[in-house]
């Protein structure tokens, strides 16, 4: 036993002597990336610039809402707005349409959802003369 | 046109359907007999149905006629001046399935019980067949009054006197324990 102790403390010498001076605390790190999370402000305001733009076009109107709803979420009310006023700029009501029977689809099993967006959009469908797809009795079979 | 391909039918995703021969294109094929059928222009942009993709790379009716040519003119101004039906109308133009006719229920769940059940019966009855034919007859070590003599040769010979069988024969009353 004697032994072992010698053998551990000649071994622990070995060792100190090799250590720099550092922190006796161990520093807790973690190897997390480090990229920049953007916030929800950011993504909603990048996504009503996308669509801001006076002349976009029919590709990128296409482009931009299929990528939208390939997202896992439902865009702001703000976001479709700056949609549905692109469609009036390409003069395109039947995808206006269709924006908005995408996001009921997108929200799923939530069913409030859908008619929150309808009532904060209300001013803009009013405004462009959208019709919703239930006014139109296409949200039935 | 899809249902009726039934389990091949199946094997294309449900949620994106590509739909050929849309509209008035067909009409450029003329009276054309192909030994196959006319392939897909795939150079071309191509119209599918999709919940996950809203605005397909092209409008569903390509072609237009006067009428929805002027509903087009009219579609530049204010859309408060179109009626409902002009209003149907421009997206049946743009679009063939509305989301709801997308999201459809099919009656294909029936085919695929009914002929998983149909295969059931099939392999019943081969099997009743191979029972009559190809199987030969049971050994006689399979009777009742053999398993009954082999039995007996057990107990008789103590087998397994300990924790099996012939522990279990009470040798005094001639019976199980």
């Amino acid at each position: 036993m004697f032994r072992a102790v010698v053998r551990l403390s000649t071994s622990g010498v070995r060792s100190l002597a090799r250590t720099r001076p550092c922190n006796s605390v161990p520093l807790a790190s973690r190897c997390y990336s480090h990229a920049k999370v953007e916030t929800d402000e950011e993504f909603d305001a990048r996504w009503v610039t996308y669509f801001s733009k006076p002349d976009i076009d029919a590709w990128e109107l296409k482009k931009g809402m299929n990528t939208l709803i390939g997202y896992d979420l439902v865009p702001e009310p703000k976001i479709l707005d700056s949609a549905l006023r692109a469609c009036r700029r390409l003069n395109d009501l039947a995808s206006a349409i269709r924006i908005l029977e995408a996001v009921k689809d997108k929200s799923g099993p939530y069913k409030d959802i859908y008619p929150y967006l309808i009532q904060e959009l209300q001013p803009t469908l009013s405004e462009l003369g959208i019709s919703t797809p239930e006014e139109l009795g296409m949200d039935k079979l | 046109m899809l249902q009726l391909t039934g389990r091949l039918g199946y094997l294309l995703s449900r949620r994106t359907v590509v739909v050929r021969n849309s509209g008035a294109n067909i009409t450029s094929h003329g009276q054309h007999h192909h030994e196959v059928s006319d392939p897909l222009d795939m150079s071309q942009p191509v119209y599918s149905d999709s919940l996950e993709t809203p605005l397909p790379d092209r409008p569903w009716k390509d072609v237009l006629d006067s009428t929805d040519k002027n509903l087009k003119q009219k579609e530049k101004g204010p859309w408060n001046a179109l009626s409902n039906e002009e209003k149907i109308a421009l997206y049946r133009l743009k679009f063939h399935h509305t989301y709801p006719e997308m999201k459809r229920p099919s009656a294909e769940w029936k085919t695929v019980i009914g002929g998983m059940f149909f295969v059931f019966g099939l392999t019943g009855l081969l099997v009743f067949w191979q029972h009559l034919y190809v199987y030969p007859a049971q050994p006689q070590t399979f009777g009742e009054e053999w398993q009954a003599k082999q039995v007996q040769r057990m107990l008789d010979m103590r087998m397994n006197p300990v924790e099996g069988i012939s522990a279990k024969w009470d040798y005094e009353k001639k019976q199980w324990k």
